[in-house]
């Protein structure tokens, strides 16, 4: 992929709204479809894009499998995280009722932020099977 | 769609076959569309059209592109699989005719979610907050198999990057 010119400048062009919109499907699921898992995916799929056209040698300098890897564990511990904390608030696991002064409020903060755990797993788990199957031998 | 499945199957050409996994997803998500599903769409369209394509392309540039051995016929799989039809097929028949109101699926715990969601969640679309509130062990358990897939093909294939003997 050394002289895909055109490839190269419409990935850049796009590669922006790509990860735009992963971020507004993860953000906005709560009104229109879409949440973590898909957000994950298109983010995910931004990543993979860019590694397809620019070497995956560059896209392991920009994301770092390192990084990614303890990514994928940051979104299950974010997701748990939020089930013991409501245990620990006196709750059921996982009931978002009493991580906010009002219900309503608790159940949004609650949503949002299992559904960012999703994405962030999704997300990494993502790149991290890409740079597995892209590897050579060392991959 | 059947044409589509069919091709994959009689395609010796590992290529072309995932590219049709990718039309075959594609046509699902338009499915899904019409049933007015659209977070499912939009999951197929993602997941099944986009990442698996892209999964399995990256596996053939790792091994062959082609069939080894051209597939036998074998007697007992395709008994096996016709059978597997047929009791489908019947079973089925049985089935309460779609999107029907007496549904078991439409009278158990759907109604309360679409009654009490808005209000008790504050999220305006049901299907979020069915997924990550009303049934959080379940997603959390989705999350987890994703997560041990990762690992599974990082114990598999290798860390990457991290060493080379």
């Amino acid at each position: 992929m050394q002289h895909h010119i055109v490839l190269k400048v419409a990935a850049k062009l796009i590669l922006p709204f790509i990860l735009l919109f992963a971020l507004y499907v993860q953000f906005h699921g709560d009104f229109g479809p879409g949440g973590g898992f898909q957000a994950g995916v298109i983010f995910g799929a931004g990543i993979i894009l860019y590694a397809l056209v620019f070497g995956v040698d560059h896209a392991r300098a920009v994301v770092a499998p390192e990084v990614v890897r303890a990514v994928a564990a940051l979104g299950v511990l974010l997701y748990t995280g939020v089930g013991v904390v409501s245990l620990l608030l006196g709750a059921n696991f996982l009931d978002y009722d009493v991580l906010a002064a009002h219900p309503v409020a608790g159940q949004h903060l609650g949503i949002l932020l299992v559904e960012l755990g999703v994405g962030l797993t999704v997300t990494a788990v993502m790149i991290v099977l890409f740079y597995a199957f892209t590897g050579t031998g060392d991959g | 769609m059947a044409v589509t499945a069919l091709a994959i199957a009689i395609t010796p050409n590992l290529f072309a076959a995932a590219m049709l996994f990718g039309i075959f997803s594609l046509l699902s998500a338009a499915v899904f569309v019409v049933l007015d599903a659209v977070d499912v769409a939009f999951t197929e369209a993602a997941v099944g059209a986009g990442i698996s394509t892209i999964l399995m392309l990256a596996t053939l540039a790792r091994t062959a592109s082609r069939q080894r051995a051209g597939p036998r016929l074998r007697a007992f799989p395709l008994a096996l699989a016709v059978g597997l039809v047929l009791i489908l097929a019947w079973a089925s028949a049985d089935r309460p005719r779609f999107a029907a109101p007496d549904a078991p699926a439409n009278v158990h715990v759907a109604p309360r979610y679409l009654a009490q969601g808005p209000e008790e969640t504050g999220v305006p679309n049901v299907v979020t907050a069915v997924l990550a509130s009303y049934r959080g062990y379940d997603t959390l358990g989705e999350v987890t198999v994703i997560f041990t897939a990762g690992v599974g093909v990082l114990a598999l294939l290798g860390f990457g990057g991290t060493r080379r003997d």
